[in-house]
């Protein structure tokens, strides 16, 4: 034991010095050190931001673009023909191949570059070290490189657009036996291999990225930190971390015996397949392509928690930071936070009713789902009893915070429509599907990323973002989205399918010709509003109002006490120590008590 | 177990680590916990294909030669590479306890036959594989039959080489780490920094592959 001794000795006081080691970088930094090959984790949430920026714009082109096909089917655009080539859009006219790509990069691209990368690397990077207070993450470097590789990945697949037999189109699930047979379809060739490696490449980033954001909660919480103190946002940031380690790697195994399965000859997902464009029976043997969305979901849902959680948790502090109240209920936050993420686990199979599973598995699915509705009740709850006789402050952040308890309200209850394996067998595959997941994961995370950007971007540039911009984009982008994907669902429980190119053939779905232009017209418009969104935020950063108060919202957190500006390091001199938990809003009298002031005498205890 | 910190410490209250490890260690273990759903899956996925083919070759037949012996020693060859890993490991633990004790000697002593018992592991199933190969092994051809005499599909193979593929891959790493962490001993790196931290997060590495291991053997040549 003597060995044990001396090793904790030594470890408890490591994180100390680890911290000052940080302290001394700022000073001799270059263009290059500073803005590119950056180490502080303020400026890699600035990257992770302005490339999940980029994303959006690029997958939000794609999904006007497939609108434009949906909404006019029977029309042609020549101009469309000018941009895109005549192999795309020959005679003005989007063609099937490049409709499939354009669904599956949409998918792909908001899912994973966009609405993981972009969110929760942003955010986590921006929020967990200025929250609980650290110099940096516990490993800048990691860091670094996780940004990187998500950068690498992000050329692989930006490549894959431009490659000679278009990107992957077989759906952003890239389910095999279509996603392994380059014969099988045009986007099942180069692309498909980009967007594997891609994807690669992006699980590598996540864990890196993801092992520091653990780490970092757990081993560098600032004095009297205590995890009952922290901040939901870190709380929703550290589950969305660990959902990300655990997930990923399945994933990854997933996507390794598929490139086997396309180069090395292997059956691992392939048996019993005939193809009719060489019109050749394979040799393939023994596989289970079920068995490749068992391994897809395992990651698949999951995901959708990575996606919502960060947002969840951004939503709790910003709500509660403009109601001027406490939230209500921190510690019933955290454990459904908890119960989602292990929930998270042992629901993927709802996303398969329909592959032939055993109804009776089927049915511990649709409990296992359905269970999920306890935590989430409970999340909404305490929202609306957070802004129950709040003083609002009706703040860009706060609107978008509100809009996304709106969405998570009503893309969850469809959840429970599509989570019961009976109704599914009807509406799997429908639009109806379309509509709950953009509405309840889609719509409801851009808010809380809009939330999280208005409400923290005087912390990142020292500047505000113009508010009347800011209130315009809120409105239209808040009414646009019902628009789009409220009448999706009258669609879907009318069996329209999901992923056609055109319904037009079927005289039952003729009804919805108007419905559909009405869709894409609305798409395009809250598409344009968004670019506004964007020059509001370039715009701000250079010639946005000057931030000129330490705490402009009157904020109890942490990142709060650090310069307007901070450096590499955070604070100047010495970390402050935390004495309370960060919800003391309207306390005895108080508007608003910082984390850092130290409990007094008589003061009630929350 | 023995702290050295008073019992009344509050280990979550922010300040210090609460599991009295510095990040480094927080990291390893949740990267383990990656990689073993990483290896997880892809056993399981084995699991679920076996489980749902007619039939499956007997590993007693399949892996029974040993180099300059011939065949017929129905999984000798196999029980000497887990041996030697598993002796490898032994060696780790040495080098681990050498380090608490700043036994720099003791440490590179150890490290060497760490590396070395890798190295041999690598060789032996460099063997195996070549041996395999020429009987007509490889990804997406199986020569063996299942265990009844009827045709085999490629599986056995398919999942074979990838799975000992990727164990033998996360071997390799483990020695490139440990042959660093030998070079950064002998430049006296950790006895100036005073510990041998990054040594025992080596280690834990290295223990997990060798865990990781001890499915795949089960699960390819056992069961």
């Amino acid at each position: 034991m003597s060995h044990e001794a001396s090793l904790h000795r030594e470890v408890v006081t490591t994180h100390e010095v680890h911290h000052d080691e940080h302290h001394g970088h700022h000073h001799q930094e270059t263009f290059i050190t500073k803005y590119v090959f950056s180490q502080d984790h303020k400026m890699i949430a600035k990257q992770f931001l302005i490339t999940g920026i980029i994303w959006a714009i690029i997958g939000g082109l794609f999904s006007v673009l497939f609108r434009l096909q949906l909404g006019y089917p029977d029309q042609s655009f020549p101009i469309l023909e000018d941009i895109l080539g005549s192999k795309w859009a020959a005679g003005g006219k989007i063609q099937p191949e490049f409709y499939y790509a354009l669904v599956t990069m949409h998918g792909t691209v908001l899912v994973f570059f966009v609405l993981t990368a972009g969110l929760s690397g942003t955010f986590a990077n921006l929020l967990i070290p200025l929250q609980v207070g650290a110099r940096d993450m516990a490993s800048p470097l990691m860091n670094m490189l996780s940004y990187w590789f998500f950068f690498i990945a992000s050329i692989v697949m930006i490549a894959s657009l431009f490659v000679q037999t278009g990107p992957a189109s077989g759906g952003w699930t890239a389910y095999p036996p279509l996603s392994a047979l380059g014969d099988a379809s045009e986007g099942s060739k180069t692309g498909m291999d980009l967007w594997l490696v891609a994807m690669a490449l992006f699980v590598v980033s996540q864990l890196l990225a993801g092992l520091n954001y653990i780490s970092t909660i757990l081993n560098l919480r600032t004095k009297g930190m205590a995890m009952t103190r922290l901040p939901l946002t870190i709380w929703a940031l550290f589950f969305t971390a660990v959902l990300g380690v655990l997930s990923f790697p399945v994933l990854f195994s997933g996507f390794i015996l598929l490139l086997f399965d396309r180069h090395a000859g292997t059956s691992f997902y392939l048996s019993d397949i005939f193809l009719a464009s060489t019109q050749k029976a394979l040799p393939n043997e023994g596989g289970s392509a079920i068995l490749y969305q068992h391994l897809f979901w395992f990651l698949g849902h999951p995901e959708v928690y990575i996606i919502l959680l960060p947002a969840m948790g951004m939503v709790s502090e910003i709500l509660t930071t403009n109601a001027r109240k406490p939230i209500f209920g921190y510690m019933a936050m955290v454990g459904s936070m908890f119960a989602i993420a292990i929930l998270a686990f042992l629901v993927w199979a709802h996303h398969m009713f329909v592959t032939g599973m055993n109804p009776f598995l089927g049915s511990v699915f649709v409990l296992l789902t359905l269970l999920i509705a306890v935590p989430s009740a409970i999340k909404v709850f305490n929202w609306l009893t957070t802004l129950w006789r709040g003083n609002l402050r009706f703040t860009p952040g706060m609107l978008f915070a509100i809009g996304f308890v709106s969405f998570f309200i009503s893309g969850g209850l469809t959840g429970i429509f599509v989570g019961n394996s009976t109704i599914d067998i009807h509406l799997h595959d429908t639009m109806f599907v379309i509509a709950h997941f953009h509405i309840v994961m889609g719509v409801a995370s851009f808010f809380g990323m809009f939330a999280g950007v208005y409400h923290w971007f005087p912390k990142m540039y020292g500047r505000y973002m113009n508010n009347t911009l800011a209130y315009i984009h809120f409105w239209i982008t808040l009414i646009g989205a019902y628009l789009i994907f409220w009448p999706m669902h009258y669609e879907g429980l009318a069996g329209m399918p999901r992923r056609y190119l055109d319904v037009s053939g079927w005289v039952s779905f003729n009804q919805f010709s108007g419905l559909n232009r009405f869709i894409s017209i609305v798409s395009i418009i809250v598409f344009a509003v968004q670019l506004l969104f964007v020059f509001n935020f370039f715009y701000s950063i250079f010639k946005g109002r000057r931030v000129r108060t330490q705490n402009p919202w009157g904020s109890n957190t942490l990142e709060w006490t650090t310069p307007i500006n901070p450096g590499h390091g955070n604070w100047e001199g010495e970390i402050p120590e935390v004495h309370r938990w960060a919800y003391d809003y309207g306390k005895d009298g108080r508007d608003f008590i910082p984390q850092t002031e130290p409990v007094g005498k008589n003061e009630s205890s929350h | 177990m023995s702290h050295a910190v008073p019992a009344d410490q509050k280990w979550w209250s922010g300040g210090k680590s609460p599991f009295n490890v510095e990040y480094g260690k927080v990291m390893m273990w949740y990267f383990l916990m990656s990689d073993a759903f990483t290896f997880g899956a892809f056993l399981i996925s084995y699991g679920t294909i076996r489980f749902a083919s007619n039939g499956w070759p007997d590993p007693n037949e399949v892996f029974q030669s040993f180099p300059g012996l011939g065949s017929g020693l129905p999984l000798a060859f196999v029980s000497l590479m887990t041996f030697i890993l598993i002796i490898s490991s032994v060696t780790m633990v040495l080098a681990v306890q050498a380090g608490h004790a700043m036994d720099k000697k003791a440490v590179v002593r150890n490290l060497i036959w760490t590396i070395i018992g890798g190295i041999a592991f690598l060789s032996c199933q460099a063997w195996e594989w070549t041996h395999l190969y020429h009987e007509g092994a490889w990804w997406g051809s199986n020569p063996f039959t299942n265990m009844d005499g009827t045709k085999a599909s490629t599986n056995f193979t398919n999942f074979f080489f990838t799975i000992t593929g990727f164990h033998g891959f996360h071997v390799f790493s483990g020695v490139i780490i440990n042959i660093i962490m030998l070079i950064m001993t002998l430049n006296n790196v950790f006895e100036r920094k005073g510990h041998y931290l990054m040594i025992e997060k080596a280690g834990l590495y290295w223990h997990f592959v060798d865990l990781v291991w001890v499915f795949v053997f089960t699960c390819f040549y056992l069961i």
